[in-house]
């Protein structure tokens, strides 16, 4: 049986890797909640987390852009109520709202024919609709991550868009060898997923993540 | 089970000095009698030996019961085994005695055939290991091999000589790939059914074509993966060694994926697949067509330095949409260079096109295809050429010669005129495609619909490909680049 981890413990796990990741806060409550947007600044992002929950945006329990302290503390009453129950404790995680329109996807995984290998692609929601995605196997060097990057269809997508720079693909890369060193250093990971790695000012930044463990 | 794969082994398979044909029959519609008959008339100048029960003779060989009957003096590397499988272990047994180094098994009832088949090629293994014989198939068709003259195999055809290698793990794909090599002459090398490959394997045969002198690149058909980091760490050094186009068929069923993750939903075996391909630099292919062309081009192009083309056409149309199917590409239209534009101005009409693609527009004279042929392909800013429009005055000369006014000796001097132009047009090409080191790709649709139209017919004997159209001709020119990217880059590290 494999076991993932919640989503503040899958960034902490990419951010000793070296990857770039939004700054969170875990709170258990409300009033918790609006102290820590306070701090991070607004508008904030505020998420239910627990380590049975994945795919948090297709069981609505995400809110993003909230504008004052009042939308903080209603969001993170709703998302308590909305979480509890038969996934188990859920507590919540606070972050500024990434300022970017672009999203990516990156990741790894065990593959059962293939061994370690190392995904990138186009992120958000509708990343399993576009399966514009590109494969390397484990480990990957900085060639292989930056022709992975090169074989994706949506080029146009990382170029320069709608007054944002183009994407730096050299941190892009940088975000795949550090997958690649992940998955392969430890036997213990079995997937990775970082979704969106949304992108600013062209610097990818991990804004969600999930770690499969083996057990 | 790993068997040691010998390179004594393969040049008895490949290169042998005598083949025994086991099981050889009488009755022209079997197997027995057509490997025979098919290793006696494509021009093998070693010895060849048949056994079967009745005895006799067979197209002329005597018949012998046993390899314990071949003649004190007899030299015999391979024996071509179309026996029943029950008969082998013994059969094998005595070709060992007499010094035979390979055996290509055409028999059926092994591994395909059930829990009795499997056991009993895993036998039919070990007594290869045990005897030292290099095993081929079982349930095969065939090994071909233009150096030896050799065509051991119980279908047709026999290709022309040249430097494509194929491995197969199906055996109609080795036919499909030698049809195309006679029909567009370029040529074989090796190629090989590998049956069940219960010893030797698709990639043990590309590691021998890696470092094969008569092999210019290795073109394989493959359904399963088996170890796929093994598969990708054998693919890798074969394709730093040598262009490896690789066609594979079927989605191999992948296991259990992380589901819970993103990654393992998106992981498909397609996609994990097509990424080890690319990045172990191997040409992955996506139809048989495609496979060949690609095949057949990096046996007869040089790679091209970069992904800049230019096109030269006769006529517009075609211009247009080989542009169209560059944009789609990974190839770049280059933006014809001024001073090339000006040396082109010099030599046509001002209605030429002025630009890339390069439409001649019927402003040519006697000279012009092979001069501008020559000043585009010498340019520094061009990379690769493809040369649309041979062959089309030699279309309208045929229908001179067939047409009810012929033989007339007007219409007798424009044929003979036409004919000699395209012929020299397609020569030019290969000419200067050799001089400057750059692919020159010439296609026509009458490659396919008149092969002995002077122009594609002229392509052919250049030793090159005429493409069957201009889509065709930049999806290899893409394969080419593709590689020529991969090695470059490599080579820098």
């Amino acid at each position: 049986m494999a076991r993932t981890l919640a989503e503040h413990e899958s960034l902490a796990l990419l951010r000793e890797q070296g990857i770039p990741t939004v700054e969170e806060v875990v709170v258990d409550g409300p009033a918790a909640a609006v102290a820590a947007a306070d701090r991070l600044g607004y508008p904030a992002v505020v998420k239910a987390t627990g380590a049975g929950l994945a795919h948090k945006s297709e069981r609505g329990l995400v809110r993003l852009g909230l504008r004052a302290a009042a939308d903080v503390e209603a969001a993170a009453a709703e998302l308590l109520d909305a979480a509890g129950g038969a996934d188990g404790p859920a507590q919540l995680v606070v972050a500024p709202m990434v300022a970017g329109r672009r999203e990516l996807f990156a990741g790894a995984h065990d593959d059962p024919q293939f061994g370690p290998a190392v995904v990138v692609g186009i992120g958000g929601v509708f990343a399993e609709a576009v399966r514009d995605v590109s494969f390397r196997l484990a480990p990957v060097s900085s060639l292989d991550a930056h022709e992975m990057i090169g074989d994706l269809r949506s080029l146009g997508y990382l170029g320069p868009f709608r007054g944002e720079p183009a994407v730096d693909r050299e941190q892009l890369a940088d975000v795949l060898l550090a997958l690649s060193d992940l998955i392969t250093r430890r036997a213990d990971v079995a997937a990775v997923d970082v979704n969106p790695l949304v992108v600013v000012d062209g610097a990818p930044v991990a804004v969600d993540a999930l770690v499969e463990l083996r057990s | 089970m790993t068997v040691r794969v010998d390179p004594e082994g393969f040049r008895a398979l490949f290169d042998p000095r005598g083949v025994l044909v086991a099981g050889v029959s009488s009755h022209p519609g079997k197997f027995g009698f057509v490997a025979l008959h098919n290793i006696l008339t494509q021009g093998y100048e070693g010895a060849v030996y048949g056994t079967n029960r009745e005895g006799g003779e067979v197209l002329g060989v005597p018949m012998l019961a046993s390899p314990d009957d071949l003649p004190a003096d007899a030299v015999v590397d391979l024996v071509f085994v179309c026996t029943p499988a029950a008969a082998n272990p013994e059969l094998l047994r005595a070709c060992a005695r007499r010094g035979i180094g390979a055996a290509f098994l055409t028999s059926a009832g092994y591994g395909e055939a059930g829990e009795a088949g499997r056991l009993a090629e895993q036998q039919l293994v070990a007594l290869a290991d045990e005897l030292g014989l290099l095993l081929a198939g079982p349930n095969g068709q065939g090994v071909v091999s233009t150096p030896a003259r050799l065509c051991a195999q119980i279908v047709a055809p026999y290709p022309p000589p040249g430097g494509v290698a194929i491995v197969s793990q199906s055996g109609n794909f080795v036919s499909s790939f030698q049809n195309l090599a006679l029909a567009t002459g370029v040529g074989v090398s090796r190629a090989v059914s590998a049956g069940n490959a219960a010893a030797v394997t698709v990639p043990d045969f590309l590691e021998y074509y890696a470092g094969d002198d008569e092999t210019r690149v290795a073109l394989a058909y493959v359904e399963g993966v088996g170890d796929g980091r093994a598969l990708y760490e054998r693919l890798r050094s074969v394709a730093a060694a040598k262009p490896l186009v690789l066609l594979k068929g079927g989605t191999t069923p992948g296991g259990q994926r992380a589901a819970a993750s993103h990654t393992g939903a998106l992981a498909s075996d397609e996609q994990v697949f097509e990424g080890m391909c690319r990045q172990a630099g191997v040409t992955r292919a996506t139809s048989v067509p495609d496979a060949w062309e690609a095949a057949a081009t990096f046996a007869t192009q040089p790679l091209p330095a970069g992904p800049r083309v230019a096109v030269v056409t006769t006529a517009g149309g075609w211009g247009v949409v080989t542009a169209d199917a560059i944009a789609r590409s990974e190839l770049e239209l280059v933006a014809l260079p001024d001073d090339l534009r000006q040396a082109i101005d010099e030599r046509l009409p001002p209605r030429w096109s002025r630009n890339n693609p390069i439409d001649l527009a019927g402003g040519e004279t006697r000279d012009t295809v092979p001069e501008v042929l020559e000043l585009v392909a010498r340019h520094p800013g061009v990379d690769a050429v493809i040369y649309l429009g041979l062959g089309i005055q030699s279309n309208q000369a045929r229908l001179m010669r067939e047409g009810r006014f012929w033989p007339d000796p007007n219409l007798e001097r424009i044929v003979a005129y036409h004919e000699r132009q395209d012929a020299r047009f397609a020569a030019a090409a290969a000419e200067v495609s050799e001089a400057t080191g750059k692919p020159v790709l010439t296609a026509t649709e009458l490659a396919v619909t008149d092969p002995m139209n002077p122009g594609p017919r002229t392509v052919r004997e250049t030793g090159r490909l005429c493409y069957p159209s201009s889509d065709r001709a930049v999806r290899a020119l893409e394969h080419l680049c593709r590689r020529a990217r991969h090695q470059r880059a490599r080579a820098g590290a």
